[in-house]
């Protein structure tokens, strides 16, 4: 069958369904495979169901799916990134379980492996890292630096309908064909049409496509929100460390996520079109597809890196009671790591033939990396020294992330030197390295982020125990996990293997599934401690906004904050303002007058765009052209209308702001200021009393 | 600010008379060049591409074959003539002339680029009946991969000038539309440009290297 010549439904008929090989075939494999589309499709009913029995429907559609308000957008993005995290870990599990049943085959079949690592590296670098960081920088970057929302409130909420739909293809892919087998990273010839004619490398394509869209989008809107949304007196060198590090990595988005556009689209080229960018005859080159796609590949992991690294500013400076320390040099270093991070892509592929002085010349470049890394970490280290130190759930991430991510760091700095690399690349030691960054450095920052600010966004604190047991099984269980591969990847085990018989690597495999066990608690202790939160959320309530005796401005207004954030817009003076007018006494200010104010009003078009880019994608794939070619003009046209609508803000009375406010300064005025070793006690309903010297 | 508010995005601003129109465009048209920027990115890499395949013709047809140099300089008039076309409707915009005005050189802009994506697609059909197909080899895979990139972005620039026309007569010269037409003009520049590395690197690299 070619792509021409396809039927209504082009490629689309009942082997395309996992059920189908379960009857035909029924094996480990099969079932494995026709659970994970049982627990889709169960998902997916289940939520239909619960929506419909509590009558769910019509506030889903009013307040959150057609809201263009930054926090809504926010947590969707995390609610979203949560989702798909549980299916990232429980798919490394099963990985773990399969490559703990040797020596041997295992229990699962090759390409199943194989779509299982592709989709775990696809999943957790663009649907959980992406939307998880973008969701906490959309919640908290208009706060951070005293806007009422970001710059284009519709194109970020066509951001998240996109990354949203392309998310829902992998989901989808589960059910209805497979996913790629090619990696995450779908190297050409490989994924080419010659070798992989399927569906998988499709799938592929148009999710990376569609949800690459979707965060160029975002980044573009949270460069210019910081740019030009801060409020007055909120200079540069004033602005929250972690604003910082949003700047950085929203100009890396806008920089480095062409090629990956670039990249996938050529290989749709062809893929569907029999083009010859990457084919092994006909004058295609493969290493265009490399430099392309690692082009993008290394700016990609310090544009997630860096907000988390932002992350743990606040929150070292928050629970040491301190300033943070050397903000300058975290500033320089910042800029410079994402600078330097366009230098480094070559590292990706030391051994794919270029001369030595090359390779030499990013070896080094990728070492110097490390400086800047290392500066932040001593700041780090010196904002700790002699602060009023409490270990709470963000603080034990951090200090988790302080240990293991050097340990991580240091180990790509190995790697970063291209005759060590061409010992080890290609084996679990790099498959250890990643993991040791991108868990300690980037996952554990995001839960440092839903600790700490979740009492911001829902005016209660989470729970504090259950917390803790999450910040053991994670840590305890990545050890685990990854220590081991670290020895294996010395002793020469590759990487991606489903198979393999040195009996030497065996207790190391089964220490390996021990630590995704005690991972996937990790993962339960979240919800658990979600579930007991919400139970006992009388106890835990800091409505007045400060629970922790933060620094920024977001804490300086009610939790959870009003639509418009701010009744009226802060005069910056200082960095840290809010801390400087706690310690002036000036905090919580009385306004004299107060005016109305212009949101955003809803629309669906962010929704229309999801769905209908749902369905093209999905047509794309299974060569359903008429439905593609349907759902193009359908964007385009949604998209031309959708411009023609005039009344896109809505006015909040400067009366009915008046009186809110002043609802909420009354409650100031009467809460009980509490001291930092209460914080965790009922009383503390978000009004910090300062117990300690401010030390600078 | 103590700095005039002349000047709050890089081009062509506008007056004293926008008073609100030039505030409410300062963000979105900081917007738009941001965008450019990342735009840009996609065509530099496509042109890194053509420049690293123009010898992976593997005996199909190359540039002396397939490049026809009258139809590019005509391309290139008409392209040029539109970017001074939108140009003076952006200054109709900025000196608070007729909206006919705006309108009138929208038109003219829009017949100029369609004129152009004719020219390119007659020379696409030459180019096929001379074998010069994207399925031949990797020089052509890039060639198309590139050139029509560009016609896509002239095409989806039509489309914005009819849009925009037709919402300048409906809904009238709103801050909104005001600082649309600042954007597409903009857009359109960047198209110029675009086109002036295409010949430059495609059409005469090309005839050079290939």
């Amino acid at each position: 069958m070619t792509s021409t010549d396809t039927g209504f439904l082009g490629r689309l008929n009942w082997d395309a369904f996992p059920v189908t090989g379960l009857i035909q075939n029924p094996s480990a494999n099969e079932i494995v495979a026709n659970a994970a589309a049982a627990i889709v499709v169960v998902g997916v009913v289940a939520v239909v169901g619960i929506l419909t029995w509590f009558r769910l429907w019509g506030p889903l559609w009013r307040d959150w799916l057609t809201s263009a308000d930054h926090k809504k957008i926010g947590i969707m993005y995390i609610v979203f990134a949560i989702v798909m995290l549980a299916r990232g870990v429980l798919e490394g599990v099963v990985m773990r379980a399969q490559q703990a049943a040797g020596p041997g085959d295992g229990f699962l079949e090759p390409d199943h492996f194989a779509e299982l690592f592709s989709t775990h590296g696809t999943i957790m670098i663009f649907f959980v890292a992406v939307p998880f960081v973008f969701g906490v920088a959309n919640y908290l970057v208009p706060l951070m630096i005293g806007a009422r929302d970001v710059a284009f409130p519709v194109m970020n909420q066509i951001g998240l309908g996109l990354t949203v739909s392309s998310g829902m293809m992998l989901m989808v892919s589960l059910v209805v064909g497979e996913f790629s087998t090619g990696g995450w990273t779908a190297y050409p010839p490989y994924t080419g049409a010659a070798f992989n004619p399927g569906v998988g490398p499709d799938y592929w394509i148009w999710a990376i496509v569609v949800s690459g869209i979707g965060t160029t989008l975002t980044g573009i809107n949270f460069a210019v929100t910081i740019y030009k949304l801060r409020a007055p007196g909120m200079k540069f060198m004033r602005l929250p460390m972690y604003c910082w590090t949003i700047i950085c990595s929203s100009i890396l988005i806008v920089f480095a996520m062409p090629p990956l556009g670039v990249a996938a689209l050529l290989l749709a080229a062809d893929r569907y079109l029999d083009f010859h960018f990457f084919t092994n005859d006909l004058g295609g080159n493969m290493m265009n597809y490399a430099n392309l796609f690692w082009l993008f590949g290394h700016p990609e992991v310090y544009l997630l890196v860096l907000p988390a690294y932002g992350i743990y500013s606040e929150v070292f400076a928050t629970f040491s009671a301190k300033r943070l320390y050397g903000y300058n040099s975290l500033v320089i270093a910042t800029m410079s790591i994402a600078i330097m991070s366009f230098t480094v892509w070559l590292h990706h592929f030391f051994t794919m033939g270029q001369s030595a002085l090359i390779n030499a010349v990013f070896g080094i470049a990728t070492m110097l990396i490390a400086i800047p890394t290392g500066v932040k970490v001593y700041d780090w280290m010196a904002t700790l020294w002699r602060g009023r130190i409490r270990f709470t759930v963000p603080m034990l991430y951090g200090l988790a992330f302080l240990m293991l991510f050097v340990v991580g760091g240091l180990s790509g700095v190995i790697l970063a030197n291209p005759t060590v690399d061409y010992q080890v690349h290609n084996t679990l030691f790099l498959v250890a390295h990643f993991h040791n960054v991108l868990l300690p450095g980037v996952l554990f920052g995001l839960l440092a982020a839903y600790n700490y600010w979740f009492p911001k966004a829902f005016g209660f604190r989470l729970n504090e125990f259950w917390g803790r047991v999450s910040v053991f099984c994670w840590t305890v269980g990545f050890l685990l996990t990854f220590m081991p591969l670290y020895f294996v990847g010395l002793m020469g085990m590759p990487r991606r293997s489903f198979s393999w018989e040195d009996p030497s690597f065996h207790p190391y495999m089964i220490t390996a599934v021990i630590g995704a066990l005690v991972i996937t608690c990790g993962l339960f202790s979240i919800l658990i401690q979600l579930w007991v939160s919400i139970r006992d959320r009388d106890q835990t309530r800091s409505p007045v906004g400060d629970p922790w005796d933060a620094r920024t401005l977001e804490w300086s207004i009610p939790s959870p904050p009003p639509p418009y954030n701010f009744a009226i817009i802060p005069k910056v003076t200082d960095r840290d303002d809010f801390a400087a007018a706690k310690e002036r006494g000036a905090a919580y200010p009385t306004p004299d007058a107060y005016e109305d104010i212009e949101m955003p009003r809803n629309t669906g078009i962010g929704f229309v765009l999801c769905v209908s880019s749902g369905i093209w994608m999905f047509a794309l794939v299974w060569w359903i052209w008429w439905l593609a070619a349907l759902m193009t003009v359908l964007m385009i046209l949604a998209f031309i209308i959708w411009s023609f609508d005039t009344s896109t803000e809505v006015i909040i009375p400067a009366e009915e702001v008046r009186k809110d406010h002043e609802a909420w300064l009354a409650l100031v005025r009467s809460a009980p200021p509490v001291d930092r070793d209460h914080e965790s006690a009922p009383e503390n309903l978000g009004l910090a009393r300062p117990d300690m010297e401010v030390v600078s | 600010m103590k700095r005039a508010p002349s000047h709050s995005y890089p081009g062509i601003n506008l007056g004293e008379g926008h008073a609100s129109a030039h505030k409410a465009s300062e963000v979105v048209t900081f917007g738009f060049w941001v965008f450019l920027m990342s735009d840009l990115v996609y065509f530099g890499l496509m042109f890194a591409i053509y420049i690293t395949m123009i010898d992976a013709q593997v005996g199909g047809p190359g540039p002396h074959e397939l490049f026809d140099l009258k139809s590019i300089f005509a391309q290139t008039l008409i392209l040029l003539t539109s970017s001074l076309t939108v140009g003076l409707a952006m200054l109709a915009l900025k000196y608070n002339l007729p909206r006919a005005r705006i309108v009138l050189w929208f038109g003219v802009t829009l017949v100029l680029g369609l004129s152009f994506l004719v020219l390119e697609i007659r020379d696409f059909i030459n180019m096929a009946e001379l074998g010069g197909m994207p399925q031949r080899s990797g020089f052509l895979s890039a060639y198309y991969g590139l050139v029509p990139l560009h016609g896509l972005h002239v095409a989806a620039g039509c489309i914005w000038l009819i849009v925009l026309g037709l919402q300048l007569r409906i809904m009238g010269m709103t801050d909104l539309v005001i600082s649309r037409v600042v954007r597409l003009a903009l857009f359109w520049h960047f198209l110029d440009l675009i086109w002036i590395g295409i010949i430059t690197i495609v059409y005469f690299g090309g005839l050079a290297y290939g």
